[in-house]
């Protein structure tokens, strides 16, 4: 048990919420959250629609352990077809909404049609219902919580919303919840708004009480909680700095792309760190942190809260900006800050803002802007497009007028709202749009780390850290180190990365806590809280199974193996410094055994004999 | 030795474990909706708050109660609701300044904290340690002990 066995089906074309029960056997052999909402998504959407057809399905889905005692366990994936790469897309969050779901009674809810005017669904628990959202469409995510809330009379709602730019079909919109929280990358808030779905208000009162043995559970759920609390990553580093812990330690191997991945280290990287926003500011002696933030549920609290200096240019006349709010994590930090060549911490809080604001995903946008101040320092664009603003590498003042400009969608904003690929594309040069199936790299250079350049060529939603985090293996050495350099064995690890992340983004918990868990440790808690067996094995059988199923709709969506490619920057600039001085991303001596190990063609695809092993 | 919950709220990180627990204890289900103990997100301030009944020793819930249904226990001087005496009238509820003691409308009801017979189980559930059980008597003894840490050592030696 332990899910709640009901979806909430919205037709918003018909403008109907009806409810039906969990197809229980998907759940046994995908899951929950990434695993079973991909289920429902390739059983009901065509992988050639169009992502902004009304004929594009957009799933919200949480875990089975979502809404538990389990530390982390808050998570919610929004699940949809692309329009920023054409491929599956799931993102996830954390925040209080999906717990909030689960309390309502729903795992699930499934988005189909498109409204005729803008409307929100308000849950009550067992009751759903389509509300206008004509007075907060153009409004931003924090406005329209506050509205609904008021609406409402009900503080105690959790929200999850778009901002303008998922109205305006911005490629790189999220879905922000909880005000800062989001289901981040892949363009998942575009599909909201081109269905006039503007918010989803939940609350939820009736509890959960499925948990198969609950005093087994608790016992486990417990000894999770002291492996976090004594882990060196989970119990120290990530309260303490948040993910930000890793911007000095990534720009020391020379994996930290700076200046749309000219180079690998950040002279400033210091400067926008974790440990530098705990120091005080010079002009008023206050340090940008103000406290740690956690997501429902969790232990570990790598959240942050912070406050921009108020006299600083970008919000000294916008006292809405001069509150807390969430503060820099280190892939935004990263994007927005090193990759632009930008070392103000205070101009990166305040865009980090902005992009919750307006609802976008702060690594596409600050990637974007980075592939556009190269643009305009090679001379492909000049003040003429950008509407008179010089977009010169480390300009605060540049990064801070488009993220405002791309949030409202106007002038130069508009383009960059199409994010780096098509950018690029459009002004002659393709090859600096640093992406992989037109989605924007993270926070790690593929020249520096070979198995975390495969990860991007191979993952199923485009360029991303997050499906295959070899990071902790080639820089952290969890669970084992491998040397970064090294291309030898690298395709084995990446694969048993990916499979792992599917499983884990199924169960309703944070990938950070795979720093101090294993899969035993995941094994033990779902095993108490579900019915029938789950040991480590079937769990690594349905990772696996999902991936491949991504990877089949993918293909079925039009992509090939020929996708699976890196930008000529990764793969033929050799790093300019550092402990990868000289290397570049050796792809060709990974890609081959990477499909023999997953079981596919040489093209790319996976063999009947695959299809059948997995049950596909 | 009586104890009182002492929370220390710059210690909270809103996770919401001790809702959480505090439901389980006495709905038997995760219900943080009916939790006793609440935590509040500040976000103009970020700050997290949890927030429960402080076991007035004068209770206005007990002298507004018409029928005699809230008492003290014994044993942890908390103030209890007999659910076998309350007819859910809320007049507790108008009375407490703090909004600690509400209506459960599945029970018709009112619901407080009743310090778990003495063994909070938000106070296990919290891994911050910003929830504590400590001796009713001192429970400004952490404070106390921070500000004697400023004083000045020489403040009384005479200057020559």
């Amino acid at each position: 048990m332990a899910w709640q066995r009901k979806i909430l089906r919205v037709n918003l074309t018909e403008g109907s919420c009806t409810s039906e029960p969990v197809n229980m056997a998907w759940a046994a052999d995908y899951l929950g959250g990434r695993g079973l909402g991909s289920k429902y998504l390739v059983s009901e959407v065509d992988p050639g629609v169009d992502p902004f057809s009304p004929d594009n399905k957009l799933i919200m889905a949480t875990g089975p352990l979502t809404g538990t005692p389990a530390s982390t366990g808050s998570r919610y994936v929004v699940i949809t077809k692309s329009p920023l790469t054409g491929t599956i897309a799931c993102s996830n969050s954390g925040g209080f909404f999906g717990a909030e779901l689960k309390f309502s009674g729903w795992d699930m809810i499934i988005f189909e049609g498109r409204a005729k005017s803008p409307v929100y669904l308000h849950i009550e628990n067992d009751q759903a219902t389509l509300e206008s959202a004509d007075d907060i469409w153009g409004k931003s995510t924090w406005e329209t919580e506050g509205w609904i809330k008021k609406r409402h009379q009900d503080p105690q709602l959790r929200i999850a919303s778009i901002g303008p730019a998922g109205e305006n079909r911005v490629l790189f919109a999220c879905v922000v919840n909880d005000l800062h929280r989001a289901a981040g990358r892949s363009g998942v808030g575009a599909v909201m708004g081109s269905k006039n779905l503007k918010a989803v208000a939940v609350r939820g009162t009736l509890g959960l009480d499925t948990i198969k043995d609950m005093p087994r559970f608790m016992d486990v759920v417990g000894q999770g909680k002291v492996a976090l609390a004594e882990n060196a990553v989970t119990g120290k580093g990530l309260p303490t700095y948040g993910t930000q812990v890793l911007m000095n330690v990534i720009n020391e191997v020379g994996a930290l792309p700076t200046r749309n991945h000219r180079q690998v280290q950040f002279e400033h990287a210091d400067q926008v760190s974790g440990e530098a926003m705990h120091e005080p500011r010079k002009r008023d002696g206050k340090p940008n942190l103000i406290a740690n933030a956690a997501c429902f549920g969790c232990t570990i609290a790598c959240g942050r809260i912070s406050k921009v200096d108020k006299d600083h240019f970008s919000v000294k006349t916008k006292p809405e900006f001069w509150g807390a709010s969430g503060g820099l994590e280190y892939e935004s930090a990263w994007a927005l800050l090193p990759n632009t060549g930008v070392s103000d911490l205070e101009a990166g809080t305040y865009v980090n803002s902005l992009c919750n604001y307006y609802g976008m995903d702060p690594i596409s946008f600050g990637v974007t802007v980075s592939a556009a101040m190269e643009l305009f320092e090679v001379g492909a664009i000049s003040e003429a497009n950008t509407g008179g603003i010089k977009l010169g590498f480390g300009s605060a003042e540049a990064l801070v007028a488009m993220a405002e400009l791309t949030g409202k969608g106007e002038g130069f904003g508009r383009e960059l709202g199409m994010g780096s690929k098509r950018l690029c594309a459009r002004y002659g040069r393709p090859e600096l749009s640093m992406s992989v199936k037109g989605q924007e790299f993270p926070a790690y250079d593929g020249r520096s780390l070979q198995g975390i350049g495969l990860n991007y060529a191979t993952s199923n939603r485009g360029a991303c850290h997050v499906r295959g985090y070899t990071v902790a293996s080639e820089v952290l050495g969890i669970p084992v180190k491998t040397d970064p350099n090294a291309t030898e064995g690298k395709a084995g690890l990446v694969k048993a990365f990916q499979d792992i992340t599917a499983t884990w983004d199924s169960t309703g918990l944070c990938l950070f806590t795979s720093f101090a868990w294993g899969m035993p440790e995941v094994s033990m808690q779902l095993d108490a809280a579900l019915e029938g067996q789950w040991p480590v094995e079937r769990l690594m059988e349905i990772g696996e199974r999902i991936y491949n199923m991504e990877r089949d709709f993918n293909l079925r969506a039009g992509l090939t193996g020929k996708d699976d490619t890196l930008p000529d920057r990764i793969l033929h600039e050799p790093a300019t410094s550092g402990p990868a001085k000289g290397m570049v991303n050796r792809l060709g001596e990974m890609l081959p055994e990477y499909y023999r190990l997953r079981g596919w063609s040489e093209d790319g695809v996976p063999t009947g004999e695959t299809r059948q092993r997995l049950g596909l | 030795m009586h104890r009182s919950l002492s929370i220390e709220s710059g210690k909270c990180t809103g996770c919401l474990q001790c809702e959480m627990a505090c439901s389980l204890r006495f709905e038997h289900k995760i219900n943080p909706s009916r939790s006793r103990i609440r935590v509040f997100a500040f976000h103009d301030t970020g700050r997290f708050v949890p927030y429960t009944c402080t076991q007035c020793a004068g209770a206005w819930c007990q002298a507004a109660c018409p029928v005699e249904a809230i008492g003290a226990d014994d044993a942890t001087a908390a103030r209890i609701v007999n659910d076998k005496l309350c007819v859910g009238c809320k007049i507790c509820t108008i009375a407490c300044p703090f909004g600690t003691i509400n209506y459960n409308v599945d029970t018709g009801k009112v619901m407080k904290c009743d310090l778990c017979s003495g063994s909070p189980a938000c106070v296990d559930a919290c891994p911050t340690q910003a929830i504590t059980f400590i001796d009713a008597e001192t429970t400004g003894l952490s404070r106390m002990r921070s500000w004697a840490g400023k004083s000045q050592p020489d403040v009384n030696t005479p200057s020559s």
